[in-house]
């Protein structure tokens, strides 16, 4: 089945073309089909995991050159590892939990069809992304889902807010992208070559500066950055919250920005190679967790408590890579990779899980804000329970998944005190924030009446997924349990298997750690033994803060989006002072020198023309009396002419030249003497004229 | 003036019948009515009768008074009856252009006599000849005219002949009326 | 013979003006008669003070008188041709002699 695992990818993407070109209005059976589509995908996918099981984790890999320049070949190929054949089941596995959801979410919406379309659209990309075995390839793909990304988000684009949070997306992954081109680009350089086997090979053979690396290495984790919603551009999830809630739960949680955590999964090697560069991703993984884990305590709009948590838990299987970077390169052993895809994995199912439980519960009371819910327990018997358990899960209850895959995580910031004080805060913070919105919304009485009375469970299509879900977040996590001499991290595995030993310690601390952040949220938000808002009203400034989301919306408002409209205005201005003043001046003064031409025709040339035709014009109005019609004057005519021939020869006979000198003269006086005649006819013209009048 | 009353003494009967003549015939183009015109115009042809016995020319003189006098002018003054009411027509019977035709009349008439003037000067031998050598007009001009009509002007003579008839049978179709 | 020939010449112009000037046909008819004899004036002076031999002057002259017979017959015939199919011999009004 492995070597027919293009088919996984390309399933999805059939599916879009039939629903685009031929199911469009067929709604049910359009849905249908693209769950058909990836069902067998799943199928596939599963099938292709336990292959991979079989070879032992041995890396497959299949391609064929799309293009080939010079020496370079631009590839289009298959690598299945275990990394792979993990992803690929969590991606085909969740995305066919969120279609049978969507079914029952986006009944009776217009676009119910185009919705599976997108979605299709989105499972191809993501697909393509997890089987690429080169750079250049996850790019294209990596791209893809930031568009599907951003057609999902915007899905409901008539309202603003949905269409500003998906242009939003787009832009800031941008940015992230960005820095995942130079660092491609880089990599290309030095390497020669954009596939992975290839360039980690040359990566051992001391091709690159270290500088380069570590500005390749920082360069590939940007686009990390800007699709796992890393600080400093996690600001784009929260808001992609504006779209269908199965969006969320499978693009905004469980796998597009998980494949920041992917891509860096994948490029290990490079990372591994450059101390600093992992130090960095650390870093970075863990300011953020912290960060949208304080932003998470006290926000009261129910998908974005879990955006933020995704940003939140993100960030933990980042610096869990980054950590299993740095203690490599320093020589040391550490379960980080292991730690960072394991929690990959398990954070998929009970995120999606709860974005789905959230929808649910939205679906039933048509409100985001926790404020208005309270004592659902009792209406949703399916997704209240399988709720809690994705938050028991989440909050690192023992013997969930959560708990297996966070303990390796707070096991993987051995050896760095900050970080693993940290982590368990994080830890900490997660399972009181988690069980705050449980609580909340859950238990306690109905804060709104009205809505807890119409509130309902949802239909069956939106329930047996959360069930599947429920159980998977509590079992799958099961694959990790150090027991397992052949669990998930001896399958999972970067340089060398990592082999987990039960830390016992470790165990302790981390449940007490999760216990007490759910005790706490109980103490404050059922028993109410300690008043939320006076604490709020205590800290009032960090209160403020965290409420405010540290101001990063506002700071970047102030440092770029501003700076870009100014310069975009002072562009502006000088475009529409300057050049388009240029283009009008051109014009103008094109218009300008037409009109001088046309001056310069219309009384010049014109001119001469029309002042012949005048002149002729002229002449002939005067000399048409000339032609009178009246014998008489012709008579007149004649005499004078006779008159002035005698005149003339009489004057050249005996004056010898006295008067008429030359032609000219003659010709002068022989055309005053008929304008004379003329003018003289024409005073004479009889006051009427009869016609002819012939008798009968 | 002395010259022009000598010449007028000299021969008072030609300048009587030339004035005569003269004013006669300015009426005739001036007058405003047509059949005054008409009668003036009688009077002009009869001096120019006189002035042609005065040439020795009795048989032209004599035609002079019976065609024109006698055929001519009655059949103008037929054609005045026939064509307007001249009685009562009394508007001006010359055109506009009488000031600005008569200045070329007088440039023509003063250039005529001047140019007759300047041949006399010029040419003296043929006006002033010897009157020995002129052969003097036979006094039976008129027999001479009969012989000759029917002699050297033979021809000339009944070309004319058929030229009145064609001229009278031309008169007869234009005035008549035509037949519908 | 110069008195004869002048007095011709100012009949003659006399003539002419008439032409030009009257308004009535019949008067220009007149009018060409004055020509006429002015020119017969000349012949016949001419005639007897330069040329006698076969009576030249008078023959012409007497031709002439034919000629302007057979003229005024055919003029006037015209006249009153005119008169029936204008209404009147008005010169002015005749101005068919154009275009």
């Amino acid at each position: 089945m492995t070597e027919h695992s293009y088919l996984i990818v390309l399933l999805p993407a059939f599916s879009f073309l039939m629903i685009v070109f031929f199911l469009r209005w067929k709604e049910k059976i359009a849905s249908l089909f693209s769950i058909a589509m990836i069902v067998t995908s799943l199928i596939m996918s599963i099938s292709v995991l336990f292959e991979t099981i079989a070879r032992n984790g041995e890396a497959y890999t299949a391609s064929f050159t799309m293009a080939q320049l010079g020496s370079f070949k631009l590839q289009l190929g298959l690598l299945i590892d275990p990394l792979t054949a993990m992803m690929l089941v969590v991606v085909t596995a969740i995305g066919t939990c969120v279609e049978i959801y969507s079914i029952g979410y986006m009944k009776d919406d217009p676009r119910f069809s185009r919705f599976f379309a997108y979605l299709s659209l989105f499972l191809f990309s993501m697909l393509g992304l997890v089987v690429s075995d080169n750079f250049f390839m996850t790019f294209i793909f990596w791209e893809l889902v930031g568009l599907t990304s951003y057609l999902l988000i915007g899905f409901w684009f008539e309202k603003k807010s949905a269409a500003d949070a998906c242009k939003k997306a787009f832009l800031t992954t941008r940015v992230g992208d960005l820095g995942f081109l130079v660092g491609l680009l880089l990599i290309m350089y030095y390497t020669g070559t954009f596939n992975y086997e290839e360039v980690f090979a040359k990566i051992g053979m001391d091709v690159f500066p270290p500088a380069m690396l570590t500005l390749a290495a920082i360069g590939v984790f940007c686009g990390a950055i800007g699709k796992s919603a890393q600080f400093p551009l996690h600001t784009w999830l929260p808001d992609a919250m504006e779209g269908p809630t199965p969006v969320s739960a499978i693009v905004h949680s469980a796998t597009m920005v998980a494949a920041g955590v992917y891509l860096t999964a994948r490029a290990m090697t490079v990372f591994v190679a450059s101390a600093d560069a992992s130090f960095f991703v650390a870093v970075i993984g863990v300011v953020t967790s912290l960060l949208a884990a304080t932003i998470a305590l006290v926000q009261v709009d129910i998908k974005r408590i879990l955006a933020y948590s995704t940003v939140s838990q993100l960030g933990y299987m980042i610096m869990a890579l980054g950590l299993y970077g740095y203690d490599t390169a320093n020589g040391h052993h550490s379960p980080g990779f292991y730690a960072g895809t394991f929690h990959l994995m398990t954070h998929a199912f009970f995120k999606s899980l709860l974005f789905m439980g959230a929808g649910s519960v939205i679906h039933a009371v048509h409100t985001n804000d926790i404020r208005d819910m309270g004592g659902l327990l009792k209406k949703m018997p399916i997704t209240a329970p399988t709720f809690l358990i994705g938050s028991l899960s989440i909050a690192g209850f023992p013997l969930t998944s959560g708990f297996f895959s966070k303990d390796e995580i707070v096991a993987a910031t051995f050896g760095h005190p900050v970080f693993t004080v940290l982590t368990l805060l994080i830890a900490f913070m997660t399972a009181f924030y988690m069980w705050r919105l449980c609580f909340l919304t859950f238990f306690g009485k109905p804060r709104d009446e009205h809505r807890y009375e119409h509130a309902h469970e949802s239909p069956k299509t939106m329930a047996y997924p959360l069930i599947f879900l429920a159980f998977m977040a509590v079992f799958v996590g099961w694959t990790g349990i150090p027991a397992l001499s052949h669990g998930f991290a001896s399958f999972v595995f970067h340089a060398e298997p990592y082999h987990p030993h039960a830390d016992w310690m470790n165990y302790i601390v981390s449940s007490i750690v999760g216990l007490s952040g759910i005790g706490l949220a109980w103490l404050m938000y059922y028993k109410r033994k300690i008043d939320p808002d006076k604490l709020a009203e205590r800290f009032k400034p960090i209160y403020t803060l965290f409420w405010n989301k540290w101001y990063f919306d506002e700071l970047y408002d102030i440092i770029i989006v501003k700076p870009i409209l100014a310069i975009g205005r002072f562009f502006w201005s000088f475009d529409a002072n300057v050049v388009d003043g240029a283009v009008n001046g051109t014009a103008k003064v094109t218009l300008l020198w037409a009109d001088l031409k046309w001056w310069f025709d219309r009384w010049i040339v014109d001119g001469a023309v029309n002042g012949c035709g005048w002149i002729v014009r002229a002449f002939g109005s005067l000399l048409k009396y000339i032609q009178s019609g009246r014998m008489q004057f012709y008579g007149l005519f004649i005499l004078f002419f006779i008159v002035a021939a005698g005149i003339y020869k009489f004057e050249s006979a005996y004056l010898n030249g006295w008067i008429f000198t030359d032609f000219l003269e003659v010709t002068t006086l022989f055309v005053i003497l008929i304008g004379f005649l003329s003018y003289f006819a024409k005073t004479i013209v009889p006051e009427s004229t009869t016609k002819p009048k012939r008798e009968e | 003036m002395d010259i022009l009353l000598n010449e007028l003494a000299g021969r008072p009967v030609f300048w009587i019948i030339s004035m005569i003549m003269l004013v006669s015939a300015f009426m005739v183009v001036t007058l405003k009515n047509v059949f005054h015109c008409a009668i003036f115009l009688i009077l002009t042809l009869f001096s120019v009768a006189g002035l042609f016995v005065m040439l020795n020319a009795e048989f032209l003189a004599a035609a002079q008074v019976l065609i024109y006098v006698g055929a001519i002018s009655i059949l103008m003054i037929f054609a005045i009856m026939l064509s307007s009411n001249f009685a009562k027509d009394k508007i001006r019977m010359t055109s506009k252009n009488a000031i600005v035709v008569s200045l070329p009349v007088m440039f023509f008439g003063l250039g005529v006599i001047a140019l007759v003037v300047k041949t006399i000067v010029d040419i003296q031998p043929l006006w002033n000849r010897d009157p020995a050598d002129l052969t003097a007009l036979p006094a039976d001009n008129t027999m001479m005219i009969g012989k000759y009509l029917m002699t050297e002007y033979m021809l000339p003579f009944e070309v004319v002949s058929v030229l009145l008839l064609s001229a009278m049978i031309g008169a007869i179709v234009l005035a008549r009326k035509e037949r519908s | 013979m110069l008195p004869y020939i002048a007095v011709a010449a100012v009949l003659f112009s006399l003539g002419i003006f008439g032409v030009l000037t009257r308004r009535n046909t019949i008067g220009i008819l007149m009018s060409l008669e004055l020509m006429f004899n002015a020119v017969n004036i000349n012949l016949v002076a001419f005639n007897k003070f330069v040329w006698t031999d076969a009576l030249i002057g008078q023959m012409f002259a007497m031709f002439i008188i034919v000629v302007a017979a057979a003229e005024a017959v055919v003029g006037l015939a015209i006249v009153l041709l005119l008169y029936r199919n204008w209404q009147g011999i008005n010169t002015d009004n005749i101005n068919i002699m154009k275009w």
